[in-house]
């Protein structure tokens, strides 16, 4: 296969990308671009192997296919088993993997090119090995808090700004060494610092704003995709890698913003706001908690409630619990609506995802925007795990790790119902001072076993 | 040739910068509710990584490179497949409106 027509071929490819991304921003046609982009990326890697070598059969032609075969065999039934609640951290599981690839490519390609690189190709290789490095690294702590394998709380260590510091010095310096001596160990020290950097760099951010982390990096790996590119001079990766670079870089920002946050402030904030953790005095007050029947009263005599979901009833399984209530209380003629916080859930998009599932109809999910200024017509809101994105304190407590983040202004309502599991503060371990107020119900307990009760009551009412 | 050689430099340093523009483009008017799926769907874009990967592993001579190059294709692979599997998956979930109504009818 002759180069032109290869390039061709990868251009094609690349207008899949263009379209798989432009489908994948509106609702109808998300899956269609989805399939899309399956198809370019298809294109693309049956391509390669009649034009790598002349049309030859590749070397270690047999050992790629296994490859490929393998990665498959992992790939897909983690993909298909995975929990909806678990996606976020496989996400960040595949593009940290896609990053630990990059970097591979350029070293490998590095190695075989030895003395004969070019200054601008070298450039090229280390970018990607630093970045590729701290996407691998900076992915899998990500993973690892959102599993909730390691406290999601931001780790702060003695001196720690001061240790990220002169890690992302060594990792400039070892890279520059690289650039000015070449050679196979200062590539390596090159590599591990970079690895090290990605750890330190993620440790201390909090676990609610993991998933801003996960777009950042995800666009970090698609500049490391672009640079390789570069190295590699194939038309198709600049193209694929920069799309991802560019649209990562916006949907970080458009994700921050969602939640409030600054990106800078995401990424340091743990560093320059020390963490001020719960007061301690406020644990002891009362609250007032009643059970199920009380609860299934109060929604029984309401002529609008507002349901608004969080991780825990995704926790819990209770969509489908939740969705039984809400269509009870609908034949009562109860007017019902789902109040969704953007970030609602692990990631923006992640609870539509989850309440999608159990077929709650799409109409009754309403954004933050249109829905709070209903609240004060609202007689019950019905908090089901949530926490975080209904608490006053984002608003009333400047330096708080969530202020200034958008929240659900469920307060404005008569009455307020929260079902937790305990007092046990939110993902991002604030204290919600809602909790305690005179119109607050609480009921303890997992959440699809308080709904079903629920659900129950009501039905004997 | 040199000419030739910075004229394919100008090309790809023109490819990119036009790529910037098209990526900030096509999604700086998304919903908030496709964050999710479109962060996944570009995640398993980035995976294409796997053409380096083989590349690579063609050339590869020494059995450090081969091994290299190997990972490089296996980690790629399961970006790439497992990213626009999972990232299908999601959106099965954003089915048409008839369909939803159809399956919660039967629920009943």
């Amino acid at each position: 296969m002759s180069r032109n027509l290869y390039d061709l071929i990868g251009l094609i490819a690349g207008i899949c990308f263009i379209l798989a991304l432009k489908g994948l921003s509106s609702p109808k046609s998300a899956r269609k671009g989805n399939l899309i982009g399956a198809l370019g990326a298809t294109i693309a890697t049956v391509i390669v192997f009649f034009y790598a070598n002349d049309g030859k059969a590749l070397n270690n032609q047999t050992l790629i296919l296994a490859a490929i075969g393998f990665g498959v065999l992992v790939g897909v039934p983690a993909a298909r088993k995975v929990q909806m609640t678990q996606m976020p951290q496989l996400v960040a599981l595949f593009n940290g993997v896609g990053g630990g690839a990059a970097a591979l490519v350029a070293i490998v390609e590095y190695l075989k090119l030895g003395d004969g690189a070019t200054v601008s190709v070298v450039v090229a290789t280390v970018f990607t090995v630093i970045v590729g490095c701290v996407s691998f690294s900076g992915s899998i702590i990500t993973f690892l808090k959102l599993q909730e394998l390691m406290t999601t709380r931001p780790v702060v260590f003695p001196f720690g700004r001061q240790i990220i510091a002169l890690t992302l010095i060594g990792v400039l310096i070892s890279g520059g060494w690289v650039i000015a001596s070449g050679g196979t160990t200062p590539l390596l020290i090159n590599g591990l610092l970079s690895l090290i950097f990605g750890v330190l760099f993620v440790l201390p951010v909090g676990g609610a704003d993991v998933p801003i982390v996960i777009s950042l990096l995800n666009a970090f790996t698609g500049l490391t995709v672009a640079a390789s590119g570069y190295v590699l001079q194939t038309t198709l990766l600049i193209i694929a890698g920069t799309l991802v670079g560019a649209s990562g870089t916006i949907l970080t920002k458009l994700m921050a913003e969602a939640m409030g946050r600054s990106i800078f402030g995401t990424l340091f904030g743990a560093f320059t706001a020390k963490a001020q953790q719960s007061s301690g005095a406020a644990d002891t007050r009362p609250v007032k908690s009643g059970s199920a029947d009380d609860v299934a009263i109060l929604l029984n005599y309401a002529q609008r409630v507002v349901i608004v979901p969080g991780f825990g009833l995704a926790v819990a399984q209770a969509q489908h619990t939740v969705r039984e209530l809400a269509d009870l209380l609908s034949v009562k003629g109860v007017e019902v609506a789902y109040g969704i916080h953007p970030v609602a859930g692990r990631m923006p998009g992640h609870m539509n995802v989850l309440l999608a599932e159990a077929n709650v109809p799409y109409e009754q999910l309403v954004e933050m925007e249109e829905i709070n200024p209903t609240f004060p017509q609202t007689d019950v809101v019905l908090v089901v795990g949530a926490n975080d994105v209904v608490n006053p304190a984002a608003k009333t407590t400047p330096g708080c790790p969530i202020y200034g983040m958008p929240i659900l202004d469920v307060s404005l309502a008569a009455n307020v119902i929260f079902l937790k599991r305990s007092m046990r503060p939110g993902f991002a371990g604030i204290e919600n001072e809602l909790l305690y107020e005179a119109k607050t119900t609480l009921l303890f307990g997992d959440a699809k076993d308080s709904l079903t009760k629920v659900v129950s009551a009501l039905k004997a009412l | 040739m040199v000419n030739e050689l910075m004229s394919n430099e100008i090309a790809l340093l023109a490819i990119f910068l036009l790529s910037i523009f098209v990526g900030f483009e096509v999604v700086s008017k998304v919903s908030t509710t496709l964050h999710t799926p479109l962060m996944s769907g570009a995640n398993a874009i980035h995976g294409v990584i796997l053409v380096g990967a083989i590349v690579v592993a063609d050339h590869a001579k020494t059995t450090l490179e081969i091994s290299l190059a190997i990972t490089a294709v296996i980690l790629a692979t399961i970006n790439m497949v497992g990213g626009f599997v999972v990232t299908d998956r999601m959106l099965q979930m954003f089915k048409g409106k008839a369909k939803q109504n159809k399956v919660k009818g039967e629920d009943k």
